[in-house]
């Protein structure tokens, strides 16, 4: 088991070089071979009332001239022993991981990273929580009453779930609950748990509850389809015949391998959300990872853009990496 | 047990008399409604097993056999299966009982040995732990000590280094050894009645031939009463006492073993004895399989369900199209469901099928 952690952890290291090299690729070498040139480039960083002269002293701050592989360098020497920059009134010291510096915002990436990482963390966290035991309850009742009004209301329901963007029901469960009902008149503000714990859960319910419904009805669909495989196993007739209870028939032997592919599936999508929840974010105006990059993304950022990209890789690599070491041990089929 | 001809085959429900065999199942029915019609996979089936027995229950794949046994154990509960008849084991009526009265007699009174003991281990549990799980449900003892009746049973059935496997995960065995460590999960409670339903079929012949020793021993061991389902003849020679030869969910044929295999009166028992591999034959002569396949269990044919495939259908036209045979006793013990006259069928017994076996 050590053993393979180790090795798994090396490859995801490579995974992540061969990552970075890619979104550097796209950000750098791209625009160069579409004829951009490093003038143009340096404006993308100076942003409007250029001068001559700023472009120029951007070039050089920026080591724009120099070869890629050297600039590629740089970046990873700054993730691996930090940076300091130079830009402002002051000397910024910006300490491994640096992703490096956004002039829109005035600061190093990584302190906007640590900034935003807590919003989308509780925003997926929670979610993943209650569309967990929703979707997975649903699912195993649904199966074990298999035709039953329960089942039938409960997969139309989840049909829709699946169908409706998020920006519908985000937008939606905003105009009634906060606006119509009153029950978060002043929209949703994102407190950290840290400054009111209270006041953190109250702002993310209704986010949660968006984002878990959709995932819900994902999980609700998945675990009766495969409970409903698993009930209809020979080990389960066997588990019967010794004269268990059908609780336990049910619990210990139906769930216990019905729930493990779900389990997998779950890690890997919590990993992917923590990269940033896109819709969620903006439809309901969290300041998370999700909306850092989609504004990096139009206001032409690319450092943040970058270090993102690479937050979220971390992410889902790793949870590739729980998945499979918890696979392994939920599974004893599984030799690593 | 000499009761009158028509009482075997009457189709209304008998009363409630008290059974005197330890088993003994009467007009057994069980009917699944499909989207493609009424499967009627087991029609009127009566026998009756005592402790100490074998019975064999013989019949070409889809007759009927596990979903009989299957029956017998309440596990067709919840499958929108239709059963109705009875099926009395000890003097208790299991088919009318409570599926929660009918649970604690599971795994206990009553065990199971599945057809494929693969598919019928849970994969990730320790084989050890499974066996342990059958008998706590039903004995009030520790943990350790179950473990330790765990390793008894898996030495028991032959298991080498019991103490060790016992930690080991079904798909670490070799098939042999689960289909031993299926049966020690069976016999974990001392059952009175063990269904072994083809206990033999996924595994090569000298693992065959083990664990048909092995049953035996046990069932020696424990006089329990033991039914043992397959369609391959060779497994009831060596085990069974009596046959039961079922064929679109009716029994055909009913006697000890010693009367099926030299004065069988059925031609689907002749069929079967016929494909019957034997080593002293050559192989031109060997193998006669019965032509054509098994019918539907939903359209079953008229009169004698057997009549399409039947070699003597003339001889017993226009009956076997039109009336479906019923079990009537042609010597004591010995039952056949086939419009021939008895005369008619030992002649061709004698005349025309026993000479090719
Ligand atoms: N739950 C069910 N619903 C509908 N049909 C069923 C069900 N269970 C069994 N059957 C049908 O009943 C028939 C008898 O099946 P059964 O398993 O008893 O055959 P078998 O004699 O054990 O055959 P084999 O030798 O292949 O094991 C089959 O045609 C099968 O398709
Ligand atoms: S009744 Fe006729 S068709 Fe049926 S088994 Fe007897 S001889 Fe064959
Ligand atoms: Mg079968």
């Amino acid at each position: 088991m050590a053993a393979f952690i180790v090795r798994r952890l090396l490859a995801a290291v490579i995974l992540l070089v061969v990552v970075s090299m890619m979104t550097f690729a796209i950000f750098f070498l791209v625009p160069r071979l579409a004829g951009m040139n490093s003038d143009q480039l340096a404006l993308r960083y100076v942003g409007r009332g250029a001068t001559a002269e700023s472009i120029e002293a951007t070039k050089e701050r920026l080591h724009l001239d120099d070869p890629l592989p050297v600039q590629y360098g740089r970046f990873v020497q700054g993730i691996v022993v930090g940076d300091e920059f130079n830009y402002g009134p002051e000397v910024v010291k910006c300490p491994p991981p640096c992703f490096g510096y956004s002039f829109r915002n005035s600061q190093p990436v990584t302190a906007l990273l640590i900034d935003r990482i807590p919003v989308t963390a509780s925003l997926a966290f929670g979610a993943a929580i209650l569309w967990l035991i929703g979707g997975v309850s649903v699912g195993v009742l649904s199966a074990l009453r298999r035709g039953s009004v329960f089942d039938r209301a409960a997969m139309s329901t989840a049909l829709a779930g699946v169908s409706l963007p998020i920006y519908f029901t985000g937008l939606l469960s905003l105009a009634l609950f906060a606006y119509h009902w009153k029950l978060w008149p002043n929209g949703v503000n994102y407190v950290p748990f840290t400054t009111n714990p209270l006041d953190w859960a109250y702002n993310l319910i209704l986010p949660w509850v968006t984002l878990a419904f959709l995932y819900a009805a994902l999980y609700a669909r998945l675990t009766r389809a495969s409970m409903l495989e698993t009930m209809n196993e020979d080990y389960i007739r066997t588990a019967r015949a010794k004269g268990l209870r059908e609780r336990t028939v049910v619990v210990r032997h139906g769930m216990r391998a019905s729930l493990t592919p779900i389990l997998t599936i779950f890690g890997l999508d919590v990993g992917l959300l923590l990269g940033g929840a896109v819709l969620t974010e903006s439809t309901f105006s969290l300041p998370g990872l999700g909306q850092l990059v989609v504004d990096a993304v139009f206001g032409n950022d690319l450092p943040i853009v970058l270090g993102v990209v690479m937050v979220a890789s971390v992410f889902v690599i790793l949870a590739n990496l729980i998945v499979d070491v918890l696979y392994a041990t939920l599974d004893p089929r599984v030799r690593l | 047990m000499n009761r009158p001809v028509e009482e075997w085959a009457s189709l209304v429900p008998m009363e409630d008399d008290a059974p005197t065999a330890f088993l003994d199942v009467r007009d057994l029915r069980i009917h699944f409604p499909t989207d493609d019609g009424l499967v009627k996979s087991v029609d009127g089936l009566s026998f009756t097993l005592e402790r100490g027995r074998t019975l064999g229950i013989v019949g070409e794949s889809g007759s009927g056999k596990s979903v009989t046994s299957l029956g017998i154990l309440g596990l067709h509960k919840g499958q929108h299966a239709r059963i109705s008849g009875q099926v009395w084991l000890d003097g208790e009526e299991l088919v009318g009982a409570s599926p929660e009265h009918v649970r604690r007699l599971r795994g206990k009174k009553m065990a199971m040995i599945f057809q494929d003991p693969l598919s019928a281990m849970h994969p990730f549990y320790k084989v050890g732990d499974q066996i342990v799980e059958a008998y706590r449900v039903h004995n009030e003892v520790s943990k350790k000590q179950a473990r330790k009746h765990a390793i008894d049973m898996l030495g028991r059935v032959g298991i080498p280094q019991p103490s060790e496997r016992v930690d080991d995960y079904p798909h670490q065995f070799s098939g042999g050894m689960r289909q031993r460590a299926m049966i020690a999960m069976a016999l974990s409670c001392d059952p009175e009645l063990l269904i072994a339903d083809e206990p033999t079929t996924a595994l090569d012949v000298t693992v065959q031939a083990q664990i048909l020793d092995l049953v035996r021993e046990l069932q020696s061991e424990f006089n329990s009463a033991v039914m043992v389902i397959t369609h391959d003849l060779g497994v009831v020679a060596e085990l069974a006492d009596d046959i039961l030869v079922m064929y679109a969910g009716k029994a055909v044929e009913q006697g000890s073993a010693r009367e099926l295999f030299t004065a069988a009166e059925h031609p689907y028992t002749w069929g079967l004895l016929s494909s019957m591999p034997r080593l002293d034959r050559d192989r031109q002569d060997r193998l006669v399989p019965i032509a054509g396949s098994p019918p539907s269990l939903i359209n079953v044919p008229e009169g004698c369900a057997f009549h399409p495939r039947c070699r003597f259908c003339e001889l017993s036209a226009p009956r076997s199209l039109t009336e479906v045979p019923v079990m009537t006793e042609t010597s004591p013990g010995h039952r056949v469901a086939c419009h021939l006259e008895p005369a008619e069928r030992r002649r061709l017994w004698a005349e025309e099928v026993q000479p090719l076996l």
